[in-house]
């Protein structure tokens, strides 16, 4: 089962390197991971996408929770939440497919934010599986470079996470 | 008054209590060093490596129940103190070890001496930090205590680069600290251990499962009142042993691959398993599918983490387990009657377990010609003072240790058991010696092991630390040799050391007594000898070469599938 987990830590050097160690030394799977400072400069707010059973996920959640930086851990899955990933694509963009593609971009809502008479390169932005669906749609035209984030995620409400 | 980062660490350290450290020079702690010559309060123990003065802290630590702390250089001497760190992480022992670091400004330059130790020890601490300011260090030095003792305690270690030793600043020791992502949870829920004590009353074949978390925690009198309250036999893990007194009928003795048979029938029979400060290690559930089949299983608790990771379990409760044992037995006693019911209902139980105490008591074949371990282990026991404390190395005399010591005082032994640390029997009996100059200390090692940290004969000679030494010789790495008997055919692959080591002389040599037995009626005089004898000693033993630790459940064999003792 995927789960989205926001990991709130101490913005301290090593941190990172602690949360990945975990994952890397007791096997347990990151599909991927964002990191950023919060509104709160001594805080690092981290998105961890992962899969596992609910056994693994226990364990994964309570060892998060053991490290000294970890402040807060919240399992999406118990929650309602929002989660939002961006991608920049590079693609071919030979006379004939210029049009289709600038069709495809606008469908999604995404941007064109660099332009060659070769190519385009798309910024998207949505749900991973919008950021899916604009990759298959755009794959059969030529894909040069893709990069995504990875998602970042909160939880629906008027509540922030310390509630 | 500004002090120098070197003095400003050392008044930290008398302000957490300490008054011993064990700790090897170098460059990057020469200022510690200097600080230390005019430090009375604090004493070092100069051992003759630093992987010894890390498992000596452990031994001071886990002999005494304070927190232990070490002292080595940066580079190669960090990285001699891994193998006892992650020694203490296993099994869970709080230590503080600082480490000297190259100057702030040259780390990760390669520079001379320099080594990644926080990188290195992050998978092993419970904690590290990296002082990058002078004006940091009293916190995190408190810090460093607190996340050491508290919680499921562990080892710590604090990397002082050498400019932030001699960069200076006002010497302040906080009050307080804080730590919001450090919560221990200490107190049980009192609705979970009211759950237990419904669970505990409605079974008829309970067994206590205990783990180093009661020696850890201090709970030994809190078992003993829950279990003597119900009449619930307890077996304990290597850890555990010392929790419960194995001279109470309710003992079971140890669990698990080389536990009693009593002991695993009882857990594969068992309808209820209390399992405490306990973590399910593969050597004592052997196959875990088949592990305790019938039982429904109440797990306490500090680290929640230890929950449901290798078994299913019922009912968790976490929480310090002296807390929560107490707590137990306190809701228990609210109802009499049903204490009485459940003391009568059990009695059939402890039947059945008397037969299998009966029918393969824990035993070996006696020889006349030849020495056999356990008979020295038996003697030790006789011979030895009701306080003594045993330190082991790893491997076969670690498990007749075990076996045959009978342990009644929690704190009594000290045994490498989640990391199994060969070299560890010597220099731990160094820092219980040191903890406890007054109390009988006898390391009890093999010769493999022993050969691994012998250099720290030295220390306990300068030291004049009166370390008893049992070198249970069969001049072979006797567990592996073990499993190449019974799994590789008796191909023994690198296992023979068949150099005649004579430990007598090496003794000597340091300048300490030395004494051997070749045959068993030697036995008896050389213990008294040895215990009679002040400063430390060596006694050799020249045990039977192909003796076996039996029982023994073959790695991934149900606890059903013993191979007995003949």
């Amino acid at each position: 089962m995927r789960h989205t987990i926001s990991v709130i830590v101490e913005n301290e050097f090593g941190v990172l390197s602690r949360v990945a160690g975990l994952f890397s030394g007791r096997g347990f799977n990151i599909d991927s991971l964002s990191v950023a400072p919060t509104n709160e400069e001594s805080i690092s707010r981290m998105t961890i996408v992962t899969r596992g059973d609910e056994q693994i996920l226990e364990q994964i959640t309570k060892h998060l929770n053991k490290l000294i930086d970890v402040i807060k851990v919240i399992d999406f899955a118990d929650e309602d939440s929002i989660e939002r990933e961006m991608a920049l694509i590079k693609v071919s963009a030979e006379d004939s497919d210029r049009a289709e593609i600038l069709r495809i971009v606008d469908i999604f809502r995404a941007k064109i934010i660099d332009v060659t008479p070769k190519s385009y390169t798309i910024e998207a932005t949505g749900s991973p599986s919008k950021i899916d669906a604009i990759l298959e749609l755009l794959r059969p035209l030529g894909l040069k470079e893709l990069v995504r984030t990875g998602p970042v995620a909160i939880g629906r409400g008027a509540k922030g996470w310390k509630g | 008054m500004k002090l120098a980062g070197a003095k400003i660490l050392l008044e930290c350290l008398k302000l957490e209590g300490v008054d011993t450290v064990f700790a090897y020079p170098g460059g990057t702690v020469i200022n510690i060093f200097d600080e230390l010559y005019s430090c009375p309060e604090i004493k070092n123990i100069l051992p003759r490596h630093e992987q010894a003065a890390v498992h000596a802290a452990d031994g001071y630590a886990r002999a005494s129940g304070k927190v232990g702390v070490a002292i080595a250089t940066s580079g190669p001497g960090a990285t001699n103190t891994v193998t006892g760190i992650a020694t203490a992480y296993m099994d869970s022992i709080p230590l503080v070890v600082i480490t000297g670091q190259v100057p702030t400004a040259l780390i990760g330059n390669d520079a001379f001496q320099e080594v990644d130790i926080i990188g290195i020890t992050r998978p092993c601490t419970k904690h590290n930090f990296l002082v990058k300011n002078v004006k940091d260090l009293p916190a995190i030095v408190k810090k460093a205590f607190y996340i050491a003792r508290t919680g499921r305690p562990g080892p710590v270690l604090i990397d002082l680069p050498k400019d932030v030793q001699v960069a200076t600043t006002e010497f302040k020791y906080p009050d307080s600290i804080e730590l919001r992502g450090y919560k221990p949870t200490i107190e049980g829920h009192p609705r979970q251990i009211a759950k237990a004590s419904n669970l505990l009353l409605s079974a008829k074949k309970p067994v206590i499962y205990v783990g180093g978390g009661v020696v850890l925690a201090n709970a030994a009198d809190a078992l003993f009142r829950l279990s003597t309250t119900l009449n619930a036999p307890v077996t304990t893990t290597l850890m555990g042993l010392g929790a419960f007194p194995e001279d109470n009928p309710l003992s079971l003795g140890l669990l698990g691959m080389h536990g009693t048979y009593y002991a695993n029938m009882a857990v594969m029979n068992c309808d209820l398993l209390v399992a405490v400060g306990a973590r399910f290690d593969d050597r004592v559930t052997g196959k875990v599918a088949a592990f305790a089949p019938q039982a429904k299983i109440i797990h306490i608790d500090v680290d929640p983490t230890s929950i449901r990771k290798n078994v299913r379990v019922d009912l968790p409760i976490v929480g310090d387990v002296s807390d929560v044992l107490s707590k137990l037995t306190d809701v228990l006693g609210d109802f009499p009657e049903a204490v009485d019911n459940f003391r009568n209902n059990v009695k059939p139980w402890l039947g059945e377990i008397e037969a299998w105490k009966a029918k393969h008591p824990l035993t070996y074949k006696h020889a006349a010609s030849v020495i056999k371990p356990q008979m020295v282990i038996q003697k030790l026991k006789e011979l030895s003072k009701d306080d003594a404390i045993i330190a082991t190395d790893v491997g076969q005399h670690q498990m007749w240790t075990a076996q045959f010591f009978r342990f009644t005082r929690p704190r009594t032994l000290l045994t490498s058991g989640g990391l199994g640390t060969m070299g560890f029997g010597l220099p731990a009996a160094m820092g219980a010696q040191v903890a406890f100059p007054n109390r009988q200390v006898i390391a009890i090692c093999g010769d493999g092991g022993f050969q691994m940290n012998l250099q720290e004969m030295a220390t306990l000679v300068q030291n004049k630390l009166p370390v008893k030494i049992c070198v249970m010789n069969n001049n072979f790495l006797g567990m592996v040799r073990q499993w190449q008997e019974l799994f590789f055919d008796k191909r023994y692959s690198n296992t023979v050391m068949d150099l005649p080591i004579d430990f007598v002389m090496l003794a000597e040599a340091f300048g300490a007594k030395g004494f051997q037995a070749t045959k068993p009626e030697e036995v008896e005089d050389v213990i008294k000898k040895g215990f009679k004898t002040s400063g430390p000693v060596i006694m050799e033993f020249k045990i039977a070469r192909e003796e076996k630790v039996l029982p023994m459940v073959p790695a991934g064999a149900s606890l059903s599938e013993m191979v007995l003792a003949s």
